[in-house]
């Protein structure tokens, strides 16, 4: 059978210019959203992207009213790969507002090429000190904290308690002496030793017998990711658990329980969030994620969550003119917002003022184990640097 | 005090080096006999610890999980020369490391795939999960012992089977002359499969004894691998001998620098300038020690060649 391709074309043709005065007025919300899925630290990446996408169920996939597409980019944990995504989301996608990046050196690298292009950027878990200080921007928010707000207030749990002979051991690396930084801020007791362990080690042993002829009081560590798991698990197999009191930041949280389980009980951990943490906002969180995803979201993911629902009542507040920026900023620095923190203030350099919390690992949950809030550590904490922030 | 501490820090530098053994025994056969370079050996010993674990969780049994995870890592070693390698014998080193690089990322998406991204919980039944006490004021922990005995076990079959039986006679002929072996009428197809098998049997055996101390997660072979290579280079390629003295060297040196450098520096120059120095200088202590044997000796210390 022949076709009449002129007729079909031509109806084709008509049909499109009927529908483009629609489209017009029906705008579209994009969100770029770059994150890590690949390699051993996608796990971090699954719980954010997991629960952009329950955020975009709960909206309705309406973000502020407008119908919302999220691209996904995966940064491989690498900066450059972070800003060529940028490049591609603001240029080819034309996206509304970046979002996401877990990296506080890959955020270092694209927050200037977002910020440069008009357009915001909403930080859901690096917290680069130069961004929250002297590098700060009108354009950029976090939803998390800045990176050493978390050993601020493990330091200042342990300087309360009248902890003394205190271990202290990270990974050697900037990151690693940041956060020995925040943890001495506010800790002023005897550190018996600061021990700097190689990127990418595996074994601990070494390490742990020199910890143990220390006799220490307390141990403070940084290990995030697959060295914590791997240190924990050795701390542990070396007995020294119910010895030693293990405090730590950014080592046990929900994206290593399920590797720990049992071995993580009686650690000690401080951050801004918990899944436990009694706020309506959160608890709905919690409650709708276990009951899509079968497991126990963690901080990282309660942050995207988070950035979700600010750039849902930024859109709201300038009735989806996006193109309205301004308009945008004014509305988000009101973070008027069911945020999983509680209500909360933006500081002046966009970061949060919020309180933190001592966690404990402790046996229950739907897990078998789970991070329990034992007292608050810091209530309306700020971070160290946003009086160098000059942006008013 | 002092000596205890010692002596402590030298068993867990033995023990860390009868790990890195397991991985280099295989691997320096395979460069030898074969001469392969196969990057993807770290995904074997990965292979290894994910096949342990999840065998364990299916059995509930730690015997089992260990000689399936075994089993397992064997099948999977000689799919892989069966499959793979068998077509880059002939090629060059790049090729080769081309293709095994690839395998090391089909195997890292392929376990993400199965199991997922997070790690893995592992598990240890209770009789290895105690301490000994092997000096006053010493106790160590039971599985690394374990690991210890298994290791130096594992060296001693090695020997003999090299050493005493005619596969191991085959296997040494290989790696001093491929050519005239196989112009004797060896199969020696069926020799570098079964090689290449016990190879990844030895790394999946590393990587489910490493499984419940280190982290089961995609890449975890990565981590160790550029170690056993340093291995390889200090013992001599192709020299079980030299990868059982080159792994307990580095397992020793690296132990030993990232326990007593920094105070032993702290007392030469400033404490702040060891605190800075020692953990830096621990981390390439092996590597310094590789430069100064490729300096010395440029075939390794045990080479065949």
């Amino acid at each position: 059978m022949k076709l009449p391709w002129h007729a079909v074309s031509a109806a084709l043709i008509g049909a499109l210019l009927a529908a483009s005065p629609a489209v017009a007025q029906q705008q579209k919300l994009k969100i770029g959203f770059i994150t890590t899925m690949s390699g051993p630290q996608g796990v971090i990446g699954k719980h954010m992207k997991d629960s952009v996408e329950l955020a975009l169920d709960q909206l309705g996939h309406k973000v502020g009213g407008l119908p919302t597409e999220v691209i996904y980019g995966d940064d491989q944990t690498k900066p450059d790969v972070g800003v060529q995504l940028a490049n591609e989301m603001l240029q080819k996608d034309h996206v509304d507002i970046m979002a996401g990046v877990i990296w506080s050196n890959v955020m270092m690298a694209v927050a200037p090429v977002v910020n440069g292009a008009g357009k915001i950027m909403v930080g859901a878990n690096a917290g680069a000190s130069p961004l929250a200080g002297a590098q700060c921007n009108r354009l950029y928010f976090s939803t998390s904290w800045n990176n050493d707000e978390s050993p601020e207030a493990m330091g200042k749990y342990l300087q309360d308690k009248g902890v003394q002979d205190l271990y202290v051991m990270a990974r050697n690396y900037q990151a690693g002496k940041d956060m020995v930084a925040g943890l001495k801020r506010y800790y002023k007791g005897r550190i018996v030793d600061e021990v700097y362990t190689k990127l990418g080690q595996q074994d601990y042993q070494a390490e742990i017998t020199q910890l143990r002829a220390k006799n220490p009081k307390a141990v403070f560590v940084f290990y995030p990711g697959g060295m914590g798991i791997q240190f924990v698990r050795q701390y542990v197999q070396a007995g020294l658990r119910d010895q030693i009191p293990l405090y730590s930041v950014f080592t046990v949280d929900e994206t290593t329980l399920p590797a720990l389980k049992e071995t993580a009980v009686g650690q000690y951990e401080a951050r801004f969030w918990s899944p436990d943490l009694k706020i309506p906002a959160s608890e709905k969180y919690v409650a709708a994620f276990r009951k899509k995803y079968g497991y126990t979201p963690s901080n990282y993911g309660a942050q995207s969550y988070d950035a979700i629902l600010l750039i849902d009542s930024a859109v709201r507040a300038v009735k989806g003119n996006v193109k309205n920026t301004d308009g945008m900023v004014a509305a988000m620095e009101k973070a008027d917002y069911p945020s999983i923190r509680g209500p909360f203030k933006f500081n002046v350099n966009h970061h949060p003022i919020q309180d933190f919390y001592l966690l404990k690992a402790v046996k229950g949950g739907p897990d078998g184990v789970e991070m329990q809030i034992q007292q608050k550590a810091f209530a309306q904490h700020k971070d160290a640097y946003y009086q160098d922030c000059k942006m008013k | 005090m002092t000596t205890i501490l010692v002596f402590e820090q030298l068993l867990n530098g033995v023990q860390l080096g009868v790990m890195l053994f397991l991985m280099a025994a295989g691997l320096t056969l395979v460069l030898g006999i074969m001469n392969l370079v196969n990057l993807a050996h770290g995904a074997l010993y990965m292979v290894g610890a994910y096949l342990a674990t999840a065998a364990m969780q299916w059995t509930g049994s730690y015997p089992l999980g260990v000689a399936l995870g075994l089993a397992g890592a064997l099948v999977v070693g000689m799919a892989v020369e069966v499959t793979t390698i068998r077509p880059l014998y002939s090629r060059d080193h790049l090729d080769q490391v081309l293709a095994t690089f690839g395998l090391i990322l089909f195997f890292n998406e392929l376990v993400a795939i199965v199991w997922g991204r997070a790690s893995l919980y592992t598990s240890l039944p209770g009789w290895l999960q105690g301490h000994v006490k092997l000096l006053p004021g010493s106790s160590y922990p039971v599985y690394r012992l374990a690991i210890i005995a298994v290791g130096l076990a594992v060296a001693a079959t090695l020997w003999y089977v090299v050493a005493r039986t005619r596969l191991g006679m085959l296997i040494r002929a290989g790696a001093s002359n491929r050519t005239m072996v196989a112009a004797l009428g060896v199969n020696i197809r069926l020799l570098y499969t079964v090689v290449f098998g016990f190879g990844a049997a030895l790394a999946g055996l590393a990587g489910l004894m490493a499984g419940p101390i280190y982290s089961v997660q995609p890449g975890m072979g990565e981590l160790i691998l550029i170690q056993v290579f340093v291995v390889i280079v200090i013992g001599g390629i192709g020299s079980i001998r030299g990868a059982l003295v080159g792994a307990l060297i580095v397992g020793i040196v690296d132990t030993m620098g990232r326990a007593f450098l920094k105070p032993v520096l702290g007392t030469l120059i400033s404490p702040t300038a060891a605190e800075a120095a020692g953990p830096a200088l621990a981390s390439m202590l092996i590597y310094l020690l590789m430069a100064v044997v490729l300096a010395v000796k440029p075939a390794g210390l045990f080479s065949n060649r």
